[in-house]
């Protein structure tokens, strides 16, 4: 049961990564990225990790890919000129991305992690819940939690004034 | 299901993700392309999180993608105020950072 649920789950994130580089329009290619997003909030709560599963879904299913259809919708479709600035980019970048693969997963399978080969330890019940996801957050990893907010803060003050309105040309 | 799986599963992504940057020109595509890498990245470390049996990991999942939101934000940002001032959208005409 939790072998075909993985292969599903792995189908769809593959089937939705490959759907983003493959679409000519930038609209499908966020409705992939959403499908791909939905696979792998499924291979998260089969590696019981609930709240991380559930943050997927709210948070990138949810806003950011909203933000997407947004700026999508304003800016336009359109897709881009078939001339290739680079000669042979067609055959290097996936040729490159083979070998990245290769090379992780030479660098994985061949690492000594004994642990890789087994199902993983046995975790208790509240394995990845939020409340133990919370604990974590406000005890151990404060510090990290209060500067990750901060980050929010000033990436959301930063996209308003990139975005902002104002002719700044005009007034140099 | 063997930790392996997942860890391979994650490289795939991320060097789909990869793929997609080196062979996409439009701005919005390639920003696409790096939540593909960094997702890969976030299962990588909830399956090792689970293979140790320790929360940890997953926290740090959970910043990746506070992380992850606020790279896009900026992103969409730029490619608003590159759409407002009439450039084209196509990392090969804006290798140039004149204003």
């Amino acid at each position: 049961m939790e072998e075909v649920l993985f292969f599903l789950a792995a189908i769809g994130a593959l089937g939705g990564a490959f759907g983003v580089i493959a679409m000519r329009n930038p609209f499908y290619s966020v409705l992939a990225l959403i499908v791909h997003l939905f696979s792998l909030a499924a291979l998260f709560l089969l590696l019981t990790s609930a709240f991380v599963a559930a943050a997927q879904v709210v948070v990138y299913a949810g806003a950011v890919m909203v933000l997407y259809v947004f700026v999508v919708a304003y800016v336009g479709g359109g897709g881009e000129s078939a001339w290739e600035p680079i000669p042979g980019q067609r055959f290097l970048a996936p040729l490159l991305g083979i070998a990245l693969f290769v090379e992780l997963s030479v660098a994985v399978l061949s690492s000594s992690l004994l642990a890789l080969g087994e199902d993983g330890a046995d975790v208790k019940a509240g394995f990845g819940n939020p409340a133990a996801i919370g604990r974590l957050l406000l005890e151990k990893f404060l510090v990290p939690f209060e500067a990750s907010s901060i980050l929010l803060l000033l990436a959301a003050v930063g996209a308003i004034v990139l975005a902002s309105n104002r002719r700044r040309e005009e007034s140099a | 299901m063997n930790t392996e799986w997942f860890v391979v599963l994650s490289a795939l992504l991320f060097s789909t993700g990869a793929l997609g940057i080196l062979l996409r020109r439009s701005p919005m595509v390639i920003l696409l392309c790096l939540e593909l890498m960094l997702n890969a990245g976030n299962l990588a470390l909830v399956a090792f999180s689970r293979m140790v049996g320790n929360g940890q990991g997953q926290v740090f999942a959970v910043i990746v993608m506070v992380i992850a939101a606020c790279e896009v934000v900026v992103g969409l940002g730029l490619i608003v105020a590159i759409f407002r001032r009439r450039l084209p959208l196509d990392v090969d005409d804006l290798r140039e950072l004149r204003g």
